[in-house]
């Protein structure tokens, strides 16, 4: 494997400062496919009834004759935006994942991913950060619904800026892709220079003693944890594993070989989620100790983001209790 | 296009029954009752109703058929084969490893196919997902959904209606196929669909009933969709599941089943007769 993939991105030089800038991923998003309908007459926008919600909203107001709102009917709107993607349309489908893909999946199946029509799904309002809505809104099976499907790209960008570029990449690219953001203001981490590449992973900070392999708002707290533990001498590494399908083997090898040992970060369902792709790049390829953060096995609750973050354990104590609970199994299974 | 006669397509239909029969025996599994029943108005759409070229299947302007359930796809396939999308030959591949003939329509597999089905309700969605998009470009062909009765069991048909009503998409013709069966019975005991006539009025609906086994019929209401500028067309094609063969006929045992051999004899027996009398009729 070659120290190419390990090259470093540029990132914020704020990070871990009180006055690091903060922005929506979905801002990210609405402020994109504004850019995207001055460029590209081909760009429809649909919701089921969440214009203002799915920053969706900023395109209908310019591109009204482009937009679609097919009221609460998600099985009927993913339906539609396959029919308007076979007739050479670049349809983007708007709404809580929750909804969508998690009422509409089989039309995602069927209609969308094994006909392979060109739709991008933006999948709002993921994980626990919802908050105050709780466990019916709070979407945290999404990744795992969607990576099983063959021929879907799946995207989980890390902020605001990632949300832009990668929404830009997905029109870009021929083919159904599915991308989640989050619904409060989250820490912007990159920067516009960063670049973003589906299935390219970034290497965010530099580390030898354990890899966090994370995707997502919540990465920023892996951050948060590798300042705190540097302080006890141990080095953490970051990579932001922004595309869940197709998978940077490559990088998640490389970076494995280099430290070892592997946490995974996500907010999502610990199980069948980003966590478990790398997972299982690792089992095939590169066996090493891997501990995973993420949702438990549970539903979420109303309360506060951060609140529900902390309960839940994917603040940066649970963070850094994963790394050193990783490092103590390092060597005992015969690998150093 | 050449132009065929009523006498010319009842025996193209005739042809395409039999196809039916003959794909259902090599494949020993597949839906029997529901292809027959709509052979007719498969015939009058690929033979005088749709504007469409087999040498270019990919035509911007073309008028594009939109199959709904996915699960009659024989009378679809034994079609476009007699229209020369593909070559007959290969009609004996249905449901075979390596066919382009899938058990369910795939859009990728096969010149002609619009769109993928199998999954009830998911066709109507998809065109109108195509009437929007040649509104919007305004090409010129129209979009034709066929929808099954028992697929309007699903929610995800009356969300399409009411956005299709909604927004005046005239560019849409639905044709259902009210054969009054589904796999488990009879519609009307299954979960009763009546007053259709009213409902799909009551979603802006333009609608007509027709005879699904007279091509007048069936003609002239294609044509009168085409003429109603404010809103989309429900056709009701009230046809006869089995229709041609007369131990599946009205059957809804038939619905999910091939026939056997010995089956299979009797029904190309019955269908040559058939042919026989048609032939006999308009001399």
């Amino acid at each position: 494997m070659s120290e190419i993939n390990l090259e470093l991105a540029k990132i914020s030089e704020k990070i871990g400062s009180e006055d690091i800038e903060q922005k929506a991923t979905r801002d990210g998003y609405g402020d994109a496919l504004v850019e995207l309908g001055e460029k590209n007459l081909n760009v429809v926008v649909l919701t089921g009834d969440l214009s203002e919600s799915t920053r969706a909203q900023a395109f209908q107001k310019k591109f009204p004759e482009r937009f679609f709102d097919v009221g609460v009917a998600e099985q009927n709107m993913m339906g539609i935006a396959a029919g308007l993607a076979l007739a050479g349309k670049i349809p983007f489908v708007s709404s809580y994942a929750t909804f969508s893909p998690g009422r509409n999946w089989d039309q995602l199946r069927v209609s969308v991913a094994y006909s392979q029509a060109n739709v991008k799904i933006a999948g709002a309002h993921t994980g626990v950060s919802v908050g105050p809505d709780g466990a019916t809104h709070q979407a945290l099976e999404d990744i795992a619904l969607t990576r099983v499907l063959p021929g879907l790209v799946v995207i989980v960008p890390c902020d605001y800026i990632q949300t832009k570029q990668a929404t830009l990449a997905a029109a870009a690219y021929k083919g159904p892709a599915y991308f989640r953001f989050t619904r409060e203001k989250s820490p912007i981490i990159t920067t516009p220079e960063t670049g973003f590449e589906i299935g390219k992973a970034q290497v965010m900070r530099d580390g030898k003693d354990v890899v966090v392999i994370g995707c997502g708002p919540v990465l920023y707290n892996a951050f948060l944890a590798a300042k705190d533990l540097e302080k006890q001498g141990i080095s953490v590494m970051i990579v932001n594993n922004h595309t869940i399908k197709p998978v940077d083997s490559e990088t998640i090898i490389a970076a494995a070989k280099k430290c070892g040992a592997v946490v995974t970060l996500e907010e999502h369902q610990i199980s069948a989620g980003a966590g478990s792709a790398v997972c299982e790049v690792l089992a095939k390829n590169y066996p090493v100790p891997v501990e995973m953060v993420g949702m438990p096995d549970s539903f979420g609750e109303s309360g506060q983001p951060e609140e529900l973050i902390q309960k839940f354990g994917m603040d940066s104590e649970s963070i850094k209790k994963a790394i050193q609970k990783v490092i103590q199994r390092k060597g005992k299974n015969g690998k150093s | 296009m050449q132009i065929l006669t009523t006498q010319q397509l009842q025996l193209k239909a005739n042809d395409i029954r039999q196809d039916i029969i003959e794909m259902l025996l090599e494949a020993k599994s597949g839906h029997s009752a529901g292809p027959l029943g709509m052979a007719d108005v498969f015939t009058a759409l690929y033979f005088n109703i749709l504007r469409h070229d087999p040498e270019n299947p990919t035509w911007v302007d073309r008028d594009k058929l939109v199959l709904s359930c996915g699960h009659i796809c024989p009378v679809l396939y034994a079609t476009l084969s007699e229209a020369g999308y593909f070559p007959k030959e290969e009609l004996k591949t249905l449901r075979k490893l390596g066919t382009r003939l899938h058990g369910h329509p795939h859009n990728l597999a096969l010149p002609g196919i619009e769109n993928s089905s199998g999954p009830l309700g998911q066709g109507l969605s998809q065109a109108v997902g195509m009437a929007l998009a040649s509104r919007m470009d305004r090409t010129t062909g129209r979009i034709y959904a066929i929808c099954s009765d028992g697929e309007q069991d699903e929610g995800q048909v009356w969300e399409a209606l009411m956005f299709a009503g909604k927004n005046r998409l005239h560019n849409l013709t639905v044709i259902l196929d009210r054969n009054n069966i589904q796999i488990d019975g009879y519609t009307e005991d299954v979960m009763p669909l009546e007053p259709l006539k009213d409902k799909y009025e009551a979603f802006n609906f333009h609608v007509i009933e027709v005879d699904g086994h007279n091509y007048q019929q069936i003609i002239d209401a294609c044509n009168e969709a085409k003429a109603i500028y404010e809103k989309p067309t429900m056709i009701i094609a009230h046809t006869i599941p089995g229709k041609g063969v007369g131990f599946m006929e009205y059957d809804y045992k038939w619905h999910g089943t091939p026939p056997n051999k010995e089956q299979g004899v009797k029904a190309l027996n019955d269908l040559r007769t058939l042919r026989g009398r048609i032939q006999g009729e308009h001399q």
